[in-house]
């Protein structure tokens, strides 16, 4: 047996773990769950632990129920919220078919083939993201803030700090760390800041993130939601990725001769990130919602541009103090934190590559007065329009994702449609 | 952690106990079976007095004598005036036994159980690794490590106040197949440091420009 197995075994023996949860997502980046005892470890390493994959959303298709999810040792890590004697941990699962073939489906596959493509050209791509979320005082329809705080607020107005704190204590015991936190710019508003890591280990530690925000949330009674625009009158919620590439230990990013530190990759990958921006938006924000937050006035991107500092460019470069050629990284601001971060990291990724493959030219900055750029698209239904259309988007995803979220989303599209809403009774209903 | 339970038909509360408190109870039929030790060995043995008095304190005796195995008694209140100066057992209880005094009291047996041998504990100042069982703690509290998170550390503990370049980290810890680069190097140390705690963190200082070091 490898070693790496015999760990887990060995660490669930000593620290008399009782349940060791297999863990994925689903198309759209819920994450999915099921327990196994300890006596059934060794099994799982060695075949998988089959489940019916037709009830989970993106996984369904004829004749295909049966699946088997293949747990990844090096994932294992005892989960912190359950105090007392009864351990539980968690491991990340591949998703395989009976006949061992890794399954289209699985997210977390995909990503791993698009990683493999970056590997095949030299690279390894690092993802470093700004997770914003509100707290809220239960899950009712109408959102009841917790305090009237503002950017980088301090006590009191910032009354949300415990829960930062606990959340934050949380995280560095599932060995996810933390560079900063504060209050944000919306009432009841909070950012927390991952250290970057290589884009697999990110994925897998922004879903452990939004879990263990939730639970900590839940722990003190109250909610924590990731919805993009949950207030109107206020700034929603981004899901700012800070992204890089090295090459062997170098970052290829860099170049101290260049402009802004840029080397001529970096300046391609922005080209690509550009080019295609308005294709990748429905898996960055998949959401109706997702559209409310992307509008002028409230530091939300709106433009396929980039820029130092233009918050309404969807790519910001941003300022490295000193020299630091391992922080020089390109900042992609369109992505909201209830996005599925494997699907999201992927086409990122691919509309980056295909600008250093295709050697994209760079356009002038806005404020260079530079051509007008494109406008991110204005609602899902634009976006799914424009990712139909993309054979870059259905490449990344491969076919099965591809096809299974342009239905899935142009149903959702549809209900909303179909939907009366507040805006319009208030309105209408008095004076029609 | 596997205990050993004699006679092999114990009473379902027993066990329930036994499993709540994160053993495996493996119930033996002779003293011989404890020659087939579980992976990791036995943790203690538990033998349950209800009848045969004297049978059962004998396999006791033989458990400690033979197998230098901690023994844990379960007995009836009846039974405590005829233990008074026996030996070949390490502790006892009564029946019904009370779930978290058995969780307390194994724990305790265990810690006083054969020490591992010296080989196989790495140790820095109060943190401390089982190479045998992949465990460490801080004083005694367990930290909960990934593997490679665990490796990096055993390397580190391996070799205290040694400055470690990246790309000499990635090949002794990751092996030179690994592609990541020595990024890899970085995030892993950044972990380590967030879950050995605010304090214990500067434990591994960074060397500028060159790399890392423990102590």
């Amino acid at each position: 047996m490898e070693r790496r197995q015999e760990y887990v075994l060995r660490t669930v023996q000593e620290r008399g773990v009782r349940f060791i949860r297999l863990w994925f997502t689903d198309v759209l980046g819920f994450l999915k769950s099921f327990a196994i005892t300890p006596a059934e470890l060794e099994t799982a390493f060695a075949n998988g632990m089959r489940f019916d994959g037709s009830a989970i959303d993106g996984f369904s298709r004829d004749q295909e129920s049966d699946m088997l999810a293949r747990p990844d040792p090096t994932t294992f890590q005892i989960l912190p919220w359950r105090s007392g004697d009864a351990g539980v941990a968690r491991m990340f699962c591949d998703i395989v078919m009976p006949d061992g073939s890794p399954f289209q489906g699985d997210p977390r596959w995909v990503l791993q083939r698009n990683l493999e493509r970056a590997r095949n050209l030299g690279f390894s791509f690092y993802v470093g993201p700004e997770v914003e979320y509100f707290y809220f005082a239960d899950t009712g329809p109408e959102p009841e803030i917790l305090d009237q705080g503002g950017y980088f607020d301090l006590t009191p107005l910032d009354v949300a700090q415990e829960y930062r704190r606990n959340t934050i204590v949380a995280l560095e015991h599932l060995g996810i760390p933390v560079e900063s936190s504060h209050h944000e710019v919306s009432p009841s508003q909070h950012e927390i800041d991952l250290r970057h890591a290589d884009a697999l280990a990110m994925a897998d530690n922004l879903v452990t993130t939004r879990l263990a925000i939730k639970k900590v949330a839940m722990e003190q009674g109250i909610y924590a939601t990731f919805m993009p625009k949950p207030l109107q009158a206020h700034d929603g919620s981004g899901l700012h990725l800070h992204l890089s590439l090295f090459r062997d230990d170098k970052n290829a990013f860099h170049d101290a001769a260049a402009d802004h530190r840029l080397s001529q990759e970096a300046r391609q990958f922005v080209a690509g990130l550009l080019r295609h921006g308005r294709e990748i938006t429905a898996v960055t924000n998949q959401w109706v919602n997702s559209y409310k937050r992307l509008v002028t006035g409230f530091d939300a991107p709106v433009l396929a541009s980039w820029d130092r500092t233009d918050q309404e460019a969807v790519v910001r470069v941003p300022i490295t103090a000193g020299n630091r050629p391992e922080a020089t990284r390109v900042e992609y601001r369109a992505p909201d934190p209830a996005c599925n971060p494997y699907l999201t990291f992927s086409v990122i990724l691919a509309a980056g590559l295909a600008g250093i493959e295709n050697e994209y030219e760079l356009p002038e900055t806005p404020s260079e007065a530079g051509p007008k750029a494109d406008r991110l698209p204005s609602t899902l239904s634009e976006a799914l329009d424009s990712m139909a259309s993309s054979t870059l988007v259905k490449e990344a995803l491969g076919e099965h994702v591809f096809e299974w979220f342009i239905r899935n989303k142009r149903q959702e599209w549809r209900r909303y449609e179909h939907h009366v809403s507040r805006f319009e009774l208030e309105r209408y209903l008095p004076v029609l | 952690m596997f205990v050993a339970v004699y006679p092999s038909s114990p009473t379902q509360s027993l066990v329930a106990a036994l499993v709540a408190a994160g053993y495996q109870p493996v119930p033996i039929d002779a003293v011989g079976d404890l020659d087939r030790a579980p992976e990791g060995g036995w943790s203690a043995a538990l033998v349950e007095v209800r009848e045969d008095f004297g049978g059962c304190l004998s396999v006791a005796g033989k458990i400690t004598d033979e197998h230098a195995i901690a023994v844990l008694l379960v007995v009836d209140r009846t039974m405590t005036p005829d233990l008074a100066g026996m030996s070949g057992f390490t502790d006892f209880m009564l029946s019904p036994v009370d779930r978290v005094e058995l969780r307390i009291r194994l724990a305790r047996m265990h810690s006083s159980t054969p020490p591992v041998a010296d080989h196989e504990l790495l140790a820095f100042r109060d943190l401390q690794l089982n190479t045998a069982t992949y465990q460490a703690t801080i004083g005694s509290r367990p930290i909960d490590l990934t593997f490679m998170e665990y490796e990096l550390l055993r390397f580190l503990v391996e070799n205290p106040g040694r400055v470690w370049r990246r790309e000499q980290i990635l090949a002794r810890v990751w092996g030179y197949d690994y592609f990541g680069g020595s990024r890899t190097v970085d995030v892993h140390i950044r972990r380590l440091r967030a879950k050995l705690g605010e304090e214990r963190s500067s434990w591994i200082s960074t060397v500028r420009s060159v790399g890392y070091r423990l102590g």
